[in-house]
């Protein structure tokens, strides 16, 4: 198997400290490869958001590594790099919200994502009218957030989390405030990425319906990494 | 992409209503500058135009600018005899309140040494000199006198035979110039009552002494014109202008007079450099401190405006961390709205007092130099303000999208 896009080594995360320690995780080690969709399952509470932010490099560990590309890059609460850098080469998000800039277009919002990793302005806006097309919403290009309904919204996200081809694309309970049909065919999106361009896909859902689509389940309680 | 012009379109209504607040604003610390300048420039406009080489004034005096001054008229005569004058004359200035037209009209009454002053030297947009010894006079566009325009002041009517522009005394009242005569008849006649009062006094005053009764003859010219009693002097005038030949040295000019023991002398830049610390400084400094203050406001407000317009924006700049965006995309949203608003601002101020100005009672100068310092106290302000934004700004988590 080819090496691991994503691995995460005996991460623990303690919010707060004392008496009011919350103990997130509690030693997670695992890993995707390039080209694996995986869907990361648990009751609220267990600590799926703290991992997921985590392997985002946006909240640091308290201990354990997290690795990209053969890579360390986080160890504990030492950061091994420009996180800012990393994130925008390396890592796409999608949240439960869209979560897109109000005052930009469908297509400002994905190409803003590939200006700040400094493709020129042109070349931007044409691949970015590219992925709306590649994911079905080229004729809302133009329209501004509000104009949008959630599912075009939420596909609109998923365009900019691709915008610069990153290895690995996060998705925290993406199809939360989806209908069954539309959060379907948001998962068989990130399969169809997955499977295509060869990214690790971790996806955190509750929505037990659209399972068959991922290539492998983990399961987590109480801060613990089931696998599966 | 420019995010700064994209979110201002995005919020037009809200932007261009604060742009307008901040454009309101620096028009009246524009205005507050143009105010500071007009005054300066009217206080000194006459002693420029008039442009001697020295004021002579009342002994220990600092000059009509300042104080009152009286000297003898004769001076006039006396100074054209020192070696190097080449002429001489009278300075008769004052002020005066009367009805005319069913309005306050205030004038500053100014002498000119007619025959040898016409007015050639006055900046006039209509009509002509002085060509007549009385009865005329040259008004000043401020005091809203026309053409041919007459008005009683005293015992005679004098008619407006040409009209000046932008001058103006330092009280910002329009000049009004008249021969000097004429200005002297203006400031000692007055109504008919009076002077039957004041002639039947020197009459009573000369009976009751001895001489009136050695010489009676005197009675009855004490009670005549006070131009037929030869032991009145002729009314004072304020100073002496003296224009010094060329090649001849106005500081030994300068000495010579100083010796009289009845005469102070200036040169025009001394009379200006007093007339500036005297009765100018306190409303100049006045307005310089009330202008820093509003200054300082201008700061703040655009500080506030700024910190809320990057309040509004947190999450989105929590996100554009989030995708990994260097601090130099945020620092330029941030700075680019600041100096964009205070551009704008600036030329809504501008465009604003160009009208609004001219309403002013007194001269509003807004001069190059000054907008051109204004422009770099707008940018210093915008950056400045947009300090705490930024300051906000780079304080927003990137995890804070997640919560
Ligand atoms: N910023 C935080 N500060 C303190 N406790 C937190 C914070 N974020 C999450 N937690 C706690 O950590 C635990 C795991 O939370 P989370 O990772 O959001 O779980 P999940 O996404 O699986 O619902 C929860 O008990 C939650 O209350
Ligand atoms: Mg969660």
């Amino acid at each position: 198997m080819s090496q691991p896009i994503v691995e995460a080594r005996n991460l623990r995360k303690v919010y707060g400290h004392d008496n009011t320690e919350m103990v997130a995780l509690k030693g997670a080690s695992f890993s995707v490869a390039g080209g694996e969709v995986v869907a990361l399952l648990g009751p609220s509470g267990a600590g799926k958001s703290t991992l997921l932010s985590i392997l985002g490099l946006v909240t640091a560990p308290t201990s354990g590594s997290v690795v990209i590309s053969g890579t360390p890059v986080v160890d504990g609460a030492r950061e091994l790099g420009d996180m800012r850098a990393i994130r925008r080469q390396h890592i796409g998000f999608v949240f439960q919200k869209a979560n897109l800039i109000p005052f930009l277009t469908a297509v400002e919002n994905v190409q803003v994502a590939m200006e700040i990793n400094d493709l020129p302005s042109r070349e931007a806006r044409r691949r970015s009218l590219e992925l709306l097309d590649y994911l079905g919403v080229a004729d809302r290009a133009n329209h501004r957030p509000v104009e949008l309904s959630g599912g075009q919204q939420q596909r609109i996200a998923i365009a900019r989390a691709l915008a610069n081809k990153p290895g690995l694309i996060l998705a925290d309970e993406p199809t939360a405030a989806l209908d069954g049909e539309r959060g379907r065919q948001v998962m068989e999106l990130f399969a169809r990425v997955a499977h295509e361009q060869g990214a690790a896909v971790i996806v955190v859902t509750h929505d037990h319906r659209a399972l068959d689509v991922f290539d492998r389940h983990l399961e987590m309680e109480d801060g613990e990494l089931m696998g599966a | 992409m420019n995010l700064a012009l994209r979110d201002i379109r995005y919020h037009l209504g809200s932007f261009a209503f604060t742009t307008v607040g901040i454009g309101l604003l620096l028009m009246i610390v524009m205005g507050m500058g143009g105010i500071y300048r007009g005054l300066v420039d009217d206080a000194t406009v006459l002693i420029d135009r008039i442009d001697a080489d020295l004021w002579v004034v009342q002994r220990d005096t600092r000059g009509p600018f300042a104080e009152v001054s009286r000297l003898p008229a004769a001076l006039e005569e006396r100074l054209r005899a020192v070696p190097g004058v080449v002429a001489s004359r009278r300075f008769v200035s004052h002020t005066i309140q009367r009805e005319h037209a069913g309005r306050s009209l205030r004038m500053t009454v100014q002498g000119l040494a007619w025959p040898e002053d016409r007015g050639t030297w006055l900046p006039l947009i209509a009509g002509r000199t002085l060509d007549t010894a009385h009865f005329g006079l040259i008004a000043d566009r401020s005091l809203g006198l026309d053409l041919g325009e007459s008005l009683q002041l005293g015992r005679d009517r004098y008619t407006v035979v040409g009209i000046t522009a932008g001058m103006i005394s330092q009280a910002g009242d329009g000049m009004a110039f008249f021969t000097s005569n004429d200005a002297q008849a203006i400031q000692n006649d007055g109504d008919g009552e009076s002077q039957r009062l004041e002639r039947a006094a020197r009459s009573a005053r000369v009976g009751a002494a001895d001489i009136g009764r050695i010489q009676p003859g005197l009675i009855e010219r004490a009670g005549g014109s006070s131009g037929n009693v030869p032991v009145l002097a002729p009314p004072p005038v304020s100073a002496v202008l003296v224009w010094v030949a060329p090649g001849a040295d106005p500081a030994q000019v300068a000495r010579t007079i100083a010796g009289w023991g009845d005469a102070s002398v200036y040169t025009s830049t001394e009379q200006r450099d007093l007339l500036l610390a005297g009765p100018v400084d306190k409303s100049r400094r006045q307005i310089g401190l009330f202008r820093g203050l509003l200054i300082a406001i201008s700061a703040i407000i655009m500080a506030l405006v700024i910190y809320t317009m990057t309040l509004d924006k947190v999450h989105d700049i929590a996100l554009v961390k989030l995708m990994g965006a260097r601090n130099r995309v945020i620092v330029g949203l941030i700075l680019q709205q600041a100096l964009l608003l205070g551009a704008l601002g600036y030329a809504i101020a501008w465009l604003l007092g160009q009208r609004i100005f001219l309403l002013f009672p007194r001269r509003v100068l807004i001069t190059g130099p000054d907008l051109l310092m204004l422009a770099g106290i707008v940018v210093g302000i915008s950056v400045l303000a947009s300090g705490l934004g930024i300051w906000k700004a780079m304080r927003v988590r990137a995890g804070e999208v997640l919560s």
